[in-house]
């Protein structure tokens, strides 16, 4: 236990500045935060000192750039636990797409008349392809329980756990109708992480995945039986393809179906 | 004796994502001055290409953390203008509720965490807690008010999910209507004091001449959509926009620039208010009236004022809606998709947002165009601050002359959800 508040860093790479929000929005609760928090470095909110040593680096976003990459470096030097925070830190986010594309330069050349203006690493990646992770909290974005609940925990000096159940077990646990059962929806849910309440499901939608995989997710017969709804390979493809498309088990699952679509089409 | 500025901000700070600003003058004349928005791009329009349309409203979001649904709706209502589909009523005063949820989060926010601080001295809200704790608190029950309505309709604040073609996933249920009237009655007050506080800050007169844009409303205020209005005189619709709007990209900047028939030009709540203040209820009109403020104007100093004004005017509308029983009926129409392209644009909190989509037979997405808020105010911040900084007078000392640089910027609320080159903190004096 800590006799003093957390020192916490927030840095952010490539990313829209969501997960931040889990901490900006969480109304009178915030002035309970800061009693054991002390921010240091957080530049949405005001603060800059990305040089401070600091207890705890939370980092949001995906590094995308040689400055993204110096940043992490520098984040990661400066504090003793280093935390990564939604989908762009954990698994390179919904702009790792483009790490799909077969032309990237073309990819640029559609959006930016000057793509040599563009200073752009070759991928999108993952906080923990380039350093050490002490944890990670998944979802696009985190959850305001997520953030309050580890830091709570690193404070209190107790290794914090994130849970990577799947998201059926929730959903069943609050009764939820299965969409997959009753409107053969496309849900991710058997393969998804837990932790946002099964949001989608309670609102009688398929999941599409922001949370990221589970543990041990069966993603091979979750597919088959999508087929059998009638998806076609393609569709399984984009189903994968959204959020968390670098993450291993829904990459094997994007290259499986991707295969098919082609020899389907051959 | 002439002085030579070399100002370089590596970082503003509080501001929605990040930029820089480089600034270089010679005795009283600016050199240059840019700018600096290094957004890693994240390529949203290249990527959606190939997707179905139905992913849209869910990928799109992810653009910005903000004001997400500003741009899941925008592609919503673009491709249901494309299918012929009609919404019944209570789908259209839904989704006006749910942003009028999204402007009163964002406003708040902006209010309370990124601007605020320049009127105490402090450099951040975080470290205001202790003695302003009550401005503070105020604050966060309007913004709680705003998000509590996203999360009625969308699940959650940040990414809501609640949006489709042809209307929402689910309706929402009874328990969290009541809810969400108690806390919209409960900030109205708090709204008031608001735009009070407002009226009585030290706001320095920087008027400048300069094209406004927003969205019309024929008898109310307009959001989600509308004609589009620029104060040189021209009305277009939507489907006009690419032909009077042009971007372009320069090298100092991975947002890009954009432009009304050559001319930079603002957007957002001044933009807004300016445009359409006789469709503000007349009893709202009156409050702000009576503690001293004045619409239309030209100085960018106010738009603090014009966000708490329309804090207040999502409130009252918002409190009228809830009044009634949670609507029932169907969450969503069925519709058919067909091939073909759509525009559409709404305000989104910082200002006008524009999708442009073509869709193949089954829906997929051929090509796409998005212009946020913030590319379309950039030139604009920048001609303010060559205009205003000059006012303001170069005598002023560097540290002075950042931070009132930081605060023109954030008159604008530029979201850049980007990140920066890291440059050191350069000042070089001669
Ligand atoms: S994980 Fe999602 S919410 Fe978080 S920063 Fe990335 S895109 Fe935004
Ligand atoms: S149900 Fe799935 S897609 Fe929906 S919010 Fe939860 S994890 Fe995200």
């Amino acid at each position: 236990m800590l006799q003093r508040p957390l020192k916490v860093a927030i840095h952010k790479l490539t990313s829209c500045s969501g997960c931040q929000l889990a901490f900006i929005n969480q109304g009178p609760k915030l002035l309970k935060l800061l009693e054991f928090v002390e921010f240091t470095h957080f530049i949405e909110a005001g603060l800059f000192a990305p040089d401070q040593e600091v207890d705890v680096a939370l980092i949001e976003g995906s590094v995308s750039t040689h400055d993204d990459l110096k940043r992490l470096v520098n984040a990661r030097q400066r504090a003793k636990l280093l935390v990564s925070i939604g989908a762009c830190a954990t698994s390179g986010g919904v702009q790792a797409l483009r790490n799909m594309a077969d032309d990237k330069e073309n990819w640029k050349r559609a959006v930016y008349a000057h793509p040599e203006f563009i200073e752009e690493l070759q991928d999108c990646t993952a906080v923990a392809t380039h350093v050490k992770v002490d944890f990670e909290l998944w979802g696009c974005p985190v959850t305001q329980q997520q953030v309050t609940e580890c830091l709570r925990q690193l404070h209190a000096g107790v290794k914090p756990k994130d849970n990577a159940e799947k998201l059926c077990m929730e959903c069943k646990r609050q009764g939820n109708v299965c969409v997959l059962i009753t409107q053969q929806a496309p849900c991710l849910g058997p393969v998804v992480r837990t932790g946002c309440g099964a949001l989608c499901p309670s609102f009688g939608k398929a999941c599409y995945g922001c949370f990221g995989p589970s543990e041990q997710p069966n993603c091979e017969s979750l597919t088959n039986r999508m087929t059998g709804f009638g998806l076609m390979p393609n569709d399984i493809v984009h189903r994968f393809a959204a959020i968390h498309s670098q993450s291993p088990p829904y990459q094997q699952q994007i290259a499986r179906w991707r295969l098919q679509d082609l020899e389907g089409s051959d | 004796m002439s002085r030579e500025i070399k100002l370089n901000v590596p970082f503003i700070t509080r501001v929605e994502g990040e930029g820089a600003l480089q600034l270089s003058a010679k005795g009283d004349e600016i050199e240059s001055l840019q700018l600096q928005i290094f957004e890693p791009p994240r390529l949203f329009e290249r990527f959606l290409q190939g997707k179905p349309h139905t992913d849209v409203a869910d990928l799109s979001a992810r653009i910005c953390g903000i004001c997400p649904m500003a741009y899941q709706l925008t592609s919503i209502l673009a491709m249901e203008s494309l299918f012929e589909i009609e919404l019944p009523d209570h789908i259209v005063d839904l989704r006006l509720l749910m942003n009028l949820g999204e402007w009163l989060q964002s406003h708040a926010l902006h209010i309370h965490f990124l601007a605020m601080p320049d009127f105490y001295g402090y450099d951040s809200a975080v470290q205001m807690a202790a003695k302003h704790g009550d401005l503070l608190t105020r604050g966060m029950q309007i913004q709680e008010a705003g998000n509590t309505l996203m999360r009625l309709l969308g699940g959650r604040s940040v990414h809501p999910i609640g949006l489709q073609v042809g209307g929402f996933a689910a309706l929402p249920d009874k328990g969290a209507w009541q809810h969400a009237r108690q806390l919209v009655n409960d900030a109205i007050p708090a709204a008031i004091q608001l735009l009070q506080w407002t009226a009585e800050l030290p706001i320095p007169d920087h008027s400048q001449d300069f094209t406004y844009v927003s969205l019309l409303g024929e008898d109310s205020y307009p959001i989600n959509g509308g004609n589009i209005a620029c104060s040189n005189g021209l009305t277009i619709t939507a489907q006009q926009y690419p032909q009077h709007f042009k971007e372009h990209h320069v090298s100092h900047s991975t947002a890009l620039y954009s432009l009304v028939d050559g001319q930079d030009y603002l957007v957002g709540p001044l933009a807004r208010v300016n445009n359409n203040y006789r469709t503000i209820p007349e009893h709202i009109r009156h409050l702000a009236e009576q503690c001293g403020l004045e619409f239309p104007n030209m100085n960018m100093f106010t738009s603090i004022q014009a966000r708490a004004l329309e804090c207040l005017w999502a409130l009252f509308e918002a409190q009228q809606m809830l009044q009634y029983d949670v609507p029932k009926g169907q969450a969503h129409v069925p519709y058919k998709v067909r091939e073909g392209e759509c525009s559409f644009c709404t305000e989104a909190p910082r200002g006008l947002i524009f999708h442009h989509y073509e869709l193949e037979q089954d829906g997929t997405v051929a090509k796409c165009t998005i212009i946020p808020p913030t590319s379309q105010n950039q030139a604009r911040i920048e001609q303010d601050l060559k205009q205003s900084v000059k006012q303001y007078g170069l005598h002023h000392s560097d540290n002075e002359l950042k931070l009132f640089c930081e605060q023109v910027i954030r008159n604008y609320d530029p979201c850049i959800s980007c990140s920066t080159h890291f440059l050191d903190f350069t000042i070089t004096r001669q």
